[in-house]
């Protein structure tokens, strides 16, 4: 981390930072947390130097705190961004999100056969392989891997 | 499994397929049994398919039961816009059962979280077609008198051949060697070779149906070489009549070998097979009868077991 973004880090009182994002998934990022509907201040940084990613990005939400569930659904497209929970400008909690076992949502199947895709339905997959990120489709059993998963 | 439904062969342990091909037997030898006297079960065939209808519904009747439903969906009420959710809703008020047919894969795991009644999957899209999974499986053990240590061989659509994925998985319990002999475009997916490395399942794989093949089977499977699957019809030409058995390339063959096919066939067995003793595909559809009655039985939680052990 740069000197830089410690004090953009620091500079959050309460709230939640999202850190070691691949800058071309931070807006899948802003996506899967709902961060379009938060009325709190949200600051995104895009195309950021970082010695591990070459480019990153960076999402700083000020006074939420997000559920761990809702965290996790960052790893279907980024497996190792590291979260921090900011409190009283300390973090005070730090981890990387982990693939959850079951998705319900979110993902689109990319079957168009697929009754999820012609049904006013919820989505449903199985987690078959956290490392690699495969998922099953609990419907029509057809396994997606990581650079084929489409959002919802 | 919710509501007992049966969408995917996979929703039955090992001891389960075995009770079937008891029960199965039992139906073979008692075919009429009135054991769903006053039972409604519904045929919902929202894509046609006149044979599995027909054999499930001869299922029903001969067990006793009587049929609502509909072979077409182009007759219903989804063909106007309604969800396959309300059509499930709707049938499930009035009957003890649901056999579907969809052309959405999937559709029948979803039918089975909505309903209050079980759902028997005959067939989603290119997905699950459990029955015929039973009845190969019970085709298999009738032939062999085991379902232990076989050499099975599957020709042709490897790729796209739900029955022979199904009829994969199913006969992983009992230690099988399999040959797998298809073209480079209709080859054996390699998730299911995972998974035959993962259970520590033997198998070839080839492209030229040999005589070293042929010879060496207890089961030779054969499946339908579809034009609609080339993305090169060039090599469909090349490969249409490799893969097609006549009874000449039986001749050296083991006694007990037996040829299986899920029918309708093309042209990949020629009529000159059906004579031979070793063709066994018109009396492994005459199975899917047993195998849907003991389905049917199945689901609705009536004890086909204590049935068949009073009577032995
Ligand atoms: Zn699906």
């Amino acid at each position: 981390m740069s000197d830089k973004n410690i004090l953009a880090v620091a500079a959050l009182q309460n709230g939640t930072v999202i850190d070691h994002i691949p800058t071309e998934l931070v807006f899948d990022v802003v996506r899967l947390l709902g961060i379009e509907d938060l009325d709190s201040s949200v600051t995104i940084g895009f195309n950021l130097d970082s010695k591990k990613l070459g480019k990153k990005g960076i999402l700083k939400v000020a006074d939420v705190f997000f559920p761990d569930e809702t965290l996790n659904r960052l790893a279907i497209v980024a497996p190792n961004v590291n979260v921090n929970i900011i409190n009283d400008y300390k973090v005070v909690k730090k981890f990387k999100v982990t693939l959850p076992d079951e998705i319900k949502g979110i993902v689109r199947c990319n079957n168009v056969k697929c009754i999820t895709n012609n049904e006013p339905m919820t989505t449903h997959f199985h987690v078959v392989d956290k490392d690699k990120v495969i998922i099953r489709c609990h419907y029509c059993e057809r396994s997606i891997e990581k650079n084929e998963i489409e959002l919802q | 499994m919710q509501n007992n439904s049966l969408v995917s062969i996979s929703d039955f342990t090992k001891d389960e397929m075995l009770e079937l091909l008891e029960d199965m037997k039992y139906f073979e030898a008692n075919p009429n049994r009135r054991l769903l006297e006053g039972k409604v079960v519904a045929t919902l065939f929202f894509e046609p398919s006149t044979r599995t209808r027909l054999s499930f519904e001869t299922a029903v009747n001969r067990l006793g039961g009587r049929i609502i439903g509909f072979s077409d969906a182009s007759t219903t009420s989804s063909s106007k816009g309604e969800t396959l959710k309300d059509t499930i809703m709707m049938v499930n008020n009035y009957v003890d059962l649901i056999i579907m047919r969809h052309y959405l894969e999937g559709a029948a795991r979803y039918a089975s979280e909505v309903s209050r009644v079980p759902i028997i999957n005959a067939g989603d899209g290119a997905n699950q077609h459990p029955s015929q999974t039973m009845l190969d499986l019970y085709s298999i053990y009738k032939t062999q008198g085991t379902l232990r240590d076989l050499t099975i061989t599957m020709v042709g659509d490897l790729k796209y051949g739900r029955t022979v994925h199904s009829l994969l998985m199913a006969m992983s319990y009992f230690n099988p060697k399999f040959n797998f002999v298809a073209c480079d475009e209709l080859k054996m997916p390699q998730e299911y070779k995972d998974f035959c490395d993962e259970h520590g399942i033997a198998y070839t794989e080839t492209r030229d149906f040999s005589p070293e093949v042929i010879n060496s089977s207890d089961i030779i499977y054969m499946t339908r070489v579809q034009r609609e699957r080339f993305t090169d019809l060039m090599e469909y030409e090349r490969v249409k009549n490799i893969y097609n058995l006549h009874n000449s390339m039986l001749d050296n063959s083991k006694d007990n070998v037996r040829i299986l096919h899920p029918l309708p066939r093309v042209g990949e067995i020629s009529q000159d097979v059906d004579s031979n003793p070793k063709a066994y595909y018109f009396q492994q559809a005459q199975n899917g009868l047993y195998a849907r009655q003991a389905i049917i039985c199945k689901v609705l939680g009536i004890d086909v077991k204590s049935l068949r052990e009073n009577e032995r």
